[in-house]
């Protein structure tokens, strides 16, 4: 099979594993007299520890050890000059603060662990947390980012960016100004995040983690300790989510290997829910203005994107919020502006479809009001504003099959029942309304490597260090290793998860299939082309014929012109005495790649029906469309889409975590009060792939679709909302009280 | 507020563990009045080890199929009694709030949050959990539920965290008699949270084996 065929549906290759409970997630591990750590987090948002009782704590049952400020065993990595990150040395542009856990009775967030118990069970370490009581010097603390937006900072890196004319906006016929609004949003996997650590000898480590990359938790905790990788093992086979909280190694994770070394015994950390809305990041509170001006035959003049977003105090994040619209749409005038204003809040990180989902809402939710200014519709008007090459970067896209997209999505959620004029269409006592919204992003290809196993009995093992979190990793690279060796899929096994395997990026950016399925491609064309060349040198029944003469599928090599003549993989592995061909192959993007822009792009449709009298909003139809090259692994890649959905429907109508700025702390930090969507709120979903190979990024033609399945779908909503009532949304959530005081 | 509307506060303990119950109790509060003894014991580790003796109480509880005579504080829940002394990881905790329903299980056939349900409430009671659902229990060569079969045919989960969860709500949810509609499903199935967002495909499979006739 080639890169131009589509590829059949195969059910998840794990799936067995995840239906019986057989699947083992960090914390399901169990090691010889495993002891169990509980954070305490402080109960101010900014100053300063001034006693900290932990007596009582110590001295109730089971207790192995308080750890403070006070007592806190070294971290021999983070005594080198500070930079501005958490968990590691890189210096950073200077930050206003240095936070190293438990290394002073400083504060700079509400929930920063003041104290880690450690007892035999994790009840009595639980009872004994409840124990330990601070007092504070308090200082004032702020975590409002709408109050403080005017004293936004350029951060270092990339600089504000601008082509054509600057004040274009002023001049343009048709002109647009409008303000956006991302709550704190959080990533709540299913899973609680923590640890399980184990020193397997004075400068051996074991570590069972919550993380989207084990090579990069290894390397995390090498520096931390200083000691050689070798000596450091990570696994993670199975990720009960990450969404980007995964991303890097948290300081709480390493306190607990620290203090597992000074005490001698296993510990396994597993956090609460609410200690998720504090320690593992967020998607930051980000306010956006879009200035926009087209012309009267809908042309777009100019766009001005500028974003704003709360970071900590001591680090700065940031993301690409204002890059969509840089080369999304053919306009000669464009600028866009970021800044981060440092709060006393903790550091966010890349939430699924990190910056680029908060920037497509501003951005597509401008375009829809555009769209309804000039009285066009709104896909017409993406249309006339379509480009073929990159305006940013002045090069061709490796390929992008928009309008096929479009128009596909159109048709599946029935777009011609829409009504231009918002609020004309009704369903009993519900306003029905459509909207849509295009999503994009990079199509990456990190390094990445692999190695593939041929056994002479016909099967094959496949190994990379890769996780996966939950997208079908495993199942996707059966199937790459299915179309190159032609092994049936049962006979395949993929190894992953864990740092004794070929290194391997972090799960993140929409990258792996990319990265790791190049590997994987080409550790298994190694083998096949060791195959061949056994096949046909002296001696071999099929000697003298040529390389590309010879087909290989169901462990059988045959050659076309020839009906009959067949040469078993276990004969001629047999013939030449070997047990197994072994390949372990490096793979990477070539310079090919900087001629081309490579993006995955997609498109949501979404009718909506909204209550008149209570504000209430259902999604009651979705459609997603994919146009991210060839789909490797059609079942597993419907459902990354569809989980899109419903991460969209709850960022467009229910996420919001809510702070009490007096306090700066968080009112609603469990499931009960933070809304993700549930059963009821997501409808059944639609989804289309476009499903044709990019020719330049990697041999499956195949770009990521983690990201594009979330990007653009609350500005679809958002759209929808508008189309069935004449009222626009432009800070989410949508929620009931919103609505309800634009239609009164 | 009316003594009468809490009938159901009395204590109901067969007479022999009530009496240890009481002994021990006043064992601990006659401790808790000898503030100096006290601090001795804790300087000695006696606390630790009259702790153990007075905080332990038998349960005895049928766990997919299996008597299990255990010795637990009463404060242990179901859920970590499952996954930190009987191994049985197959049941999940994602919030220990009764908010998620990644750790639901059946207790006498009806699903429960093992999070919110105190292990020693499960007294005489048969548990079912994830590990005991395939018929024959040992592994890869288990005869799947057919629920299980459905949410691999549909692909029903991602990363697989809620997934234990969400299949034993819904072979409850269908013996309950609320599979009857795709929207009925998803009411009775909004206690199990999945933030990979894999909904559609949870409700496919439950409508296929309620459909399907099959006995769950």
């Amino acid at each position: 099979m080639t890169k131009e065929t589509k590829n059949p549906s195969i059910d998840r290759v794990d799936g067995r594993m995840k239906v019986t409970g057989g699947a083992n997630y960090f914390a399901d591990f169990e090691l010889p007299s495993m002891a169990y750590c509980v954070l305490v987090g402080s109960e101010i948002a900014r100053g300063t520890i001034s006693s900290l009782d932990t007596k009582k704590a110590q001295g109730a049952p089971g207790v192995l050890g308080v750890f403070t400020h006070q007592n806190m065993p070294p971290i021999p990595g983070w005594d080198a000059p500070i930079g501005g990150q958490a968990d590691g040395p890189p210096p950073k542009p200077k930050t206003e603060e240095t936070y190293r856990i438990l290394s002073s009775p400083k504060i700079l967030f509400d929930g920063q662990p003041i104290a880690i118990v450690v007892a035999d069970t994790y009840e009595r370490a639980t009872y004994a947390a409840s124990l330990v009581k601070a007092t504070y010097a308090k200082q004032a603390s702020r975590t409002d980012l709408s109050k403080h937006v005017a004293e936004g900072i350029a951060p270092g890196g990339s600089g504000d960016y601008s082509r054509g004319k600057a004040d274009a906006h002023q001049t343009a016929p048709i002109t647009l100004e409008a303000n956006y609004t991302i709550p704190i949003e959080v990533h709540n996997p299913m899973e609680l995040h923590g640890i399980l650590a184990h020193w397997t000898g004075p400068d051996k480590l074991m570590i069972y983690a919550k993380t989207q990359g084990v090579n990069a938790t290894q390397n995390a905790m090498a520096q931390a300790f200083k000691l050689d990788p070798k000596n450091i093992h990570v696994h993670t086979e199975f990720m009960g989510g990450g969404f980007g909280m995964g991303l890097r190694t948290w300081p709480q994770e390493t306190a607990v290997v620290a203090i597992a070394r000074k005490i001698g015994r296993p510990l396994k950390l597993v956090m609460n829910r609410s200690q998720m809305f504090t320690l593992v990041g967020h998607r930051p509170y980000t306010v956006q203005t879009i200035r926009m001006g087209a012309d009267q035959t809908g042309k777009l003049v100019s766009i001005n994107h500028a974003a704003t977003a709360e970071t900590a105090r001591y680090e700065d994040f940031t993301e690409a919020t204002v890059n969509m619209t840089k080369f999304m749409y053919a306009c000669p005038n464009v600028s866009t502006r970021y800044r981060i204003v440092r709060l006393d809040r903790s550091v966010p990180i890349w939430m699924r479809g990190p910056g680029e989902a908060t920037g497509a809402f501003a951005l597509e939710s401008a375009m829809d009001e555009m769209a309804h200014k000039l009285n066009l519709d709104p896909i017409e008007f993406r249309l006339r504003n379509y480009t073929e090459t990159d305006p940013e970067h002045n090069r061709p896209y490796s390929s992008k099959n928009l309008r096929e997209a479009y128009e596909k999505g159109a048709d599946a959620i029935g777009w011609n029942n829409r009504k231009p004029q918002p609020g004309s269409l009704r369903e009993g006592n519900w306003l029905i309304g459509y909207g849509m919204s295009t999503g994009v992003f990079n199509a990456f290809r990190w390094e990445a490597s692999a190695r593939a196993l041929l056994k002479a009995d016909g099967s094959l093992t496949v190994q990379s260090a890769v996780t996966d979190i939950g997208p079908g990793t495993g199942t996707a690279l059966t199937m790459i290793a299915h179309n190159v060796l032609g092994v049936p899929v049962e006979k395949i096994k993929v190894e992953y998860g864990d740092t004794s395997l070929p290194k391997a990026p972090s799960q993140g950016g929409s990258a792996i299939v990319s990265a790791v399925g190049s590997a994987v491609f080409d550790a298994c064309t190694a083998i096949k082309q060791a195959l061949i060349e056994l096949a046909v040198k002296d001696g071999s029944s099929l000697a003298g014929r040529q390389a590309d003469e010879l087909t290989l599928a169901n462990g059988i090599l045959s050659v076309e012109k020839e009906p009959g003549k067949k040469l078993t993989v276990s004969e001629l592995m047999q013939v030449n005495k070997l047990t197994v061909i072994d390949r372990t192959k490096e793979s990477k993007a070539g310079p090919d790649h900087q001629k081309y822009s490579m993006y995955s792009f997609s498109v949501h449709f979404v009718q909506v029906r909204v209550n008149p009298l209570t504000g209430v909003v259902r999604v009651a139809k979705a459609v997603s469309v994919a146009d991210s090259g060839r789909i490797i692994s059609p079942k597993t890649a419907a459902s990354q889409m569809i989980g899109g959905v419903a991460g969209g429907i709850g960022m467009a109508l229910t996420e919001e975590a809510v702070i009490d700025h007096r306090f700066g702390r968080f009112v609603n930090n469990n499931f009960a009060d933070y809304h993700v969507a549930v059963h009821a709120d997501v409808p059944a979903i639609e989804t289309i792939m476009i499903d044709k190979p990019d020719p330049i990024i990697n041999p499956m033609g195949a770009k990521g679709m983690g990201e594009i399945a979330l990007i653009g779908f609350a500005g679809a909503v958002a759209n929808a909302v508008f189309n069935a009532t004449g009222q626009r949304v432009r800070d989410l959530p949508i929620t009931p009280d919103k609505v309800m005081q634009k239609l009164v | 507020m009316a003594q009468n509307e809490h009938p159901g506060d009395e204590l109901e303990m067969p007479d022999a563990s009530r009496r240890h119950f009481l002994k021990q109790s006043s064992a601990l509060a006659a401790l808790a009045l000898a503030p100096t003894a006290a601090v001795k014991a804790v300087d000695t580790g006696w606390d630790q080890k009259i702790a153990a003796a007075f905080e332990q109480l038998p349960l005895q509880v049928t766990i997919n199929g299996t008597v299990q005579n255990v010795s637990i504080e009463p404060r242990v829940t179901l859920l970590d009694l499952l996954r930190e002394q009987l191994h049985l990881t197959g049941t999940k905790k994602g919030c220990d709030h009764g908010q998620c329903g990644a750790c639901t299980v059946h207790v006498d056939g009806q699903r429960v949050n093992a999070c919110l349900t105190l292990a020693m409430t499960t007294e005489g009671s048969n548990v079912t959990t994830i590990e005991g659902l395939a018929t024959n229990d040992h592994g890869a060569t288990a005869r799947l539920h057919p629920m299980q079969e459905a949410f691999i045919k549909h692909d029903g989960f991602q990363c697989g965290y809620c997934t234990p969860g969400q299949i034993m709500s819904a072979v409850a949810c269908i013996r309950e008699g609320h599979a009857d509609s795709p929207e009925e499903v998803r009411e009775y199935m909004s206690g199990n949270i999945c933030r990979c967002g894999a909904y559609a495909n949870i409700v496919e499979a439950i409508m296929e084996v309620k459909q399907g006739g099959k006995k769950v």
